[in-house]
């Protein structure tokens, strides 16, 4: 068993019929079902795996069709990827919160011919639509509740066709032989998975990823960070998205480490919290919730605790980060660090699920210095890395002891970057996707004829040969001044204070820069209590002069630092507001995976922008928004908007002007 | 084969519409009075539950609509009528009897063991049930503990069931009112209850809860089978769930019958807009 797992195979499923060899008792998926973790190892998995996939061979599956995934983390989902891989056929992952005509148009596109579904909601889903979905045959479903009186004529729950491949090799062994000959034959090179892209502009795009795409970085991962079986991780982002398919799936699969699937999208903090994963994925959300939460929870807490929270989190300040980078440290200070640990860190990590962490990923969005530096300050390697559905995830990661908040880490191995003459970051890599399903236009923009990939951000290599991704490289722009108007970049800076949760800038071709801002209501909430603030609903405590005031002193702040800093100077916040609503995916205003829709927010909220530039300080706004059970309202009221103070940018230099 | 025959059509109609009329009755109420001194809170009041139906009791404050549940479940002694309950006549009953016959309820004041976690108050509803004494539960290991292990798994399915595994280790009295009222209603359902008796179970929700909540109740009606005798001052409400609604006021029965009915009867009308008595 010291064998390592390598050239296990070049497709996934080959490697899932070498691990049930060589970890066979070794865990390789756990869910908690009924509060109680149920395991599984790599031998039953593979059984599972094998019952399922001889299933669908029954319901006349054939080599090339493609299977939409719908749901959230659940074993028997990441089961039905490698059956449906096993026959050759193609998984398609798909968010699980998109509604019915989102689904449809991925669903169609995909010209898919089976549903694997997790419950009776997207049972429901999937056949509200199926009259658009001729290709559509089946549907299988995992929880049976409430579909016990539905036609079971095209509808099959998981564990009834497993049950039929049971039988079916049962009376018949040579089934389960042709069923691993069957995929013996599978080249690298064939596509493992369509991931369709979210998509921030326009309709989503099927990426189409091959075996050797996902299994070369899997196993460059795994060797980048040392990862073996031992490791322990948690599923809970959504399979559609690449990085759960890398993490959960793709190398788990290569390292024959152990999956766990929480019991809902609720209790993740509680699961989290009894697994203890070493390693784990979180976007800077999660990790800028957690640090608002323990914050909050400590300014409740009794003076003792707070005190000594407080002093103790100072000297992990001082010393935590060195510590982690394996610098030198007095004696004295690795005494007082490690009584800390005693006290407050060891809890501390305990209470948010990170006690056997040995390796945590984040990405996706810049994350606030300060969170960034509390969490490795703990003794919590945290890093960061660069990537997208495209790359198979990885183009740059950080290495352990060269960590730096404002970049993203160098590029991964085997991968090439460069920057083109626009400021836009371009790659190649084994890991970079075969084509764009069904849409050659849109791979030819992406991909060049020698596998150069764009991926549409803005950045630049910093003197320590680390990547910093400055914004997306179609939204810099410029101010009539001709400044450089970076608004993720400024956006960020203000998502950075706890009080704040969304943020969208405007200023391209604008005389000056303005902002919409979102109060997190968690923090603000809590602020607000404390200072015997009565607020009714977010709208009123929005609206609150108090709360201006605080979010002008942020804003006030930010202007200060960009002043410092000479590419940035010239896009202070001139003007801001602070919105009456929450920005919400359900309206369309963000993606599902919760980032700003930029065009759409424009053109929703034409007016308020219009009041931002026009100098007027009220303005009175009527907005439809859309309930979670698909009905709509409105909401309206009067918006103010205030003033800021613009600093004198520091002389400029010039030298960085070209980069972005 | 080209489409999926349109399954879920099918499933509304074919269960839970059944008429109420061709159902066996679960428990009869013949001419029940009950006074507190000179104050009839019932008087004279006849009415029967089916088996698997929603039954709503409804009327103005003071109508006597609680204690209708207090007597149907023993709390309060009838002093003139007949109970029959699942073919069996009684004229009193102890509360703790009445679970033991299979009739649970929640309270319109949440009734729940503050300090206790979701998953201690509802093992709680699980005590009649539990067959072990005293002696092997201190001894805890052997048969003991095995039986807790049986009533664990099922409160787990109930936990599971209405949606709290989030809250499971959480006490109570930490928890938004609307979610104890969801654990009351859990503990129970734990009793796996013939008869369950839902004392406003949506008083002092706002319109989310009141949805989630009005779910769980046709979920326990249609998949668990329980029949479902429920108190609620919201109208809407009551016209969505209930199969029949029998309308008190001050102590008589005014109108019996299906939401529609009901909501058409002047007496009704009456009651509710304020006519002088």
């Amino acid at each position: 068993m010291a064998q390592k797992p390598v050239n296990f195979g070049d497709t996934f499923p080959k490697v899932l019929l070498a691990n049930a060899t060589v970890f066979k008792d070794k865990p390789a998926m756990r869910e908690k079902d009924l509060g109680i973790w149920i395991t599984w190892n790599w031998g039953e998995v593979l059984e599972e795996v094998r019952a399922l996939s001889i299933g669908l061979q029954h319901l006349k599956f054939r080599s090339g069709e493609k299977v939409a995934i719908v749901g959230a983390n659940r074993p028997q989902l990441y089961w039905s990827i490698a059956a449906v891989q096993a026959l050759g056929g193609v998984p398609v992952p798909i968010y699980a919160d998109s509604v019915a005509e989102e689904m449809v148009y991925v669903l169609e596109h995909a010209d898919v011919s089976v549903a694997v579904v997790e419950d009776q909601e997207q049972v429901d889903k999937v056949l509200e639509i199926s009259d658009q979905l001729p290709k559509l045959k089946h549907i299988l479903y995992d929880d049976p509740r409430g579909l016990r009186d539905y036609d079971h004529g095209h509808l099959h729950a998981i564990t009834d066709i497993q049950g039929i491949g049971r039988a079916l090799i049962q009376e018949n062994p040579m089934l389960s032989t042709n069923w691993e000959a069957g995929f013996a034959g599978q080249s690298g090179a064939d596509v493992a998975v369509m991931l369709y892209t979210s998509g921030t502009t326009g309709r989503p795009k099927g990426v189409m990823l091959t075996y050797d795409n996902l299994v070369v970085s899997a196993r460059n991962a795994n060797a980048f960070d040392g990862l073996d079986s031992s490791e322990d991780t948690l599923a809970y982002l959504p399979m559609a998205w690449v990085g759960d398919h890398v993490f959960s799936y793709a190398q788990a699969l290569c390292a024959g480490y152990c999956v766990n699937c929480p019991e809902g999208a609720e209790t993740v903090l509680a699961d989290r919290k009894e697994i203890a994963p070493t390693y784990l994925f979180a976007p800077p959300r999660v990790f800028e919730g957690l640090l608002t939460h323990i914050q909050v929870r400590m300014e409740d807490a009794g003076p003792t605790k707070r005190a000594l929270f407080h002093y103790f989190l100072k000297v992990a300040e001082r010393v935590g980060e060195r510590l982690l980078n394996g610098e030198k440290v007095k004696l004295s200070e690795r005494l007082l660090y490690a009584l800390g640990e005693f006290c407050i860190y060891g809890p501390l990590k305990n209470q948010m699920g990170f006690s056997r962490l040995k390796v945590g990923y984040t990405a996706g969005e810049a994350i606030g210095p300060e969170i960034f530096k509390f969490y490795r300050s703990l003794g919590l390697n945290l890093k960061q890395l660069y990537g997208q559905t495209e790359s198979s995830v990885f183009i740059t990661l950080q290495p352990d002891g060269e960590i730096y908040s404002d970049t993203v880490g160098v590029p991964f191995t085997g991968v090439e970057i460069k920057i083109a003459e626009n400021g836009e970051v371009i790659y190649r890599s084994p890991g970079s996707f075969k084509a764009y399903y069904k849409n050659e236009e849109a791979t030819r923009e992406t991909k060049d004829a020698e596998g150069w990939v764009h991926t549409g951000d803005a950045g630049m290599f910093l003197e320590n040969g680390h990547l910093k991704i400055i914004d997306r490289a179609k939204d810099v722009g410029r101010l009539t001044s001709g400044a450089l108007f970076a608004p993720k970049y400024i956006e960020n800076k203000l998502k950075f204070f706890a009080n704040i949760k969304e943020v969208v800038a405007f200023g391209d071709q604008r005389g000056f820069a303005t902002a919409f801002i979102n109060i997190d209501l968690t923090s603000v909430g809590n602020w607000a209590e404390r200072n015997n603030i009565a607020y009714a609903s977010y709208q009123e405590l929005a609206a609150h002069p108090d709360v201006y005031e605080m979010i002008g002193a942020h804003v006030d702040q930010v202007n200060r630092d960009l002043a410092e800093e000479s590419l940035m100077s010239g896009a202070q916040i001139k003007r801001f507001l602070i919105l009456h609503k929450e920005l919400d995916a359900d309206d369309g205003e963000l993606t599902r995976t919760q980032k700003v829709r930029r065009k759409f927010i424009a053109e929703r909220y034409a007016p308020l922008i219009e009041a931002l530039y026009d100098g007027s300080t009220r303005k009175h706004v009527v907005t439809t928004v859309t309930f979670e059970d698909g009905r709509s309202g409105s909401v309206e009221g009067n918006v103010e908007i205030r003033d800021a103070n613009i600093y004198a940018a520091k002389p400029l230099s010039g030298q960085l002007e070209d980069a972005a | 084969m080209s489409v999926i025959e349109k399954a879920a059509d099918i499933t509304a109609s074919s269960i839970g519409l059944q008429k109420a009329e061709e159902r066996e009755t679960l428990l009869d109420l013949a001419n029940v009075s009950l006074s507190f001194g000179g104050v009839k809170a019932i008087n004279n009041i006849s009415f029967d539950i089916k088996r698997g139906e929603v039954r709503a009791i409804i009327g103005p404050n003071g109508a006597g609509k609680t204690s209708m549940l207090n007597v149907i479940n023993g709390f309060y002694q009838p002093q003139e009528g007949v109970i029959t309950f699942r073919g069996s006549q009684r004229r009193s009953m102890k509360p703790h009897l009445a679970v033991s016959h299979g009739i649970a309820r929640t309270f319109q004041n949440v009734a729940l063991f503050k300090g206790m976690s979701t998953l201690d108050n509802i093992m709680a509803g699980r005590t009649t049930r539990m067959k072990r004494n005293m002696f092997w539960q201190i001894l805890y290991y052997g048969p003991a503990q095995r039986e807790e292990i049986a009533h664990r798994r099922k409160v787990e399915e109930i936990i599971d069931f209405l949606e709290i595994a989030h809250i499971r280790s959480t006490p109570v009295g930490k928890l938004p009112y609307g979610l104890q009222k969801r654990v009351e209603l859990a503990r129970a359902l734990a009793m796996e209850p013939d008869l369950l008796l839902l004392d406003e179970p949506m008083a002092g929700m706002n319109l989310e809860e009141k949805e989630d909540m009005s779910r769980f109740i046709i979920d326990v009606n249609e998949q668990l089978g329980t029949t479902i005798a429920l108190i609620e001052h919201d109208i809407g409400v009551v016209m969505d769930l209930s199969d029949r609604v029998v309308v008190l006021d001050y102590g008589r029965k005014i109108a019996d019958g299906s939401p529609e009915e009901v909501q058409k009867n002047q007496d009704v009308i009456d009651a509710y807009l304020g006519v002088s008595h």
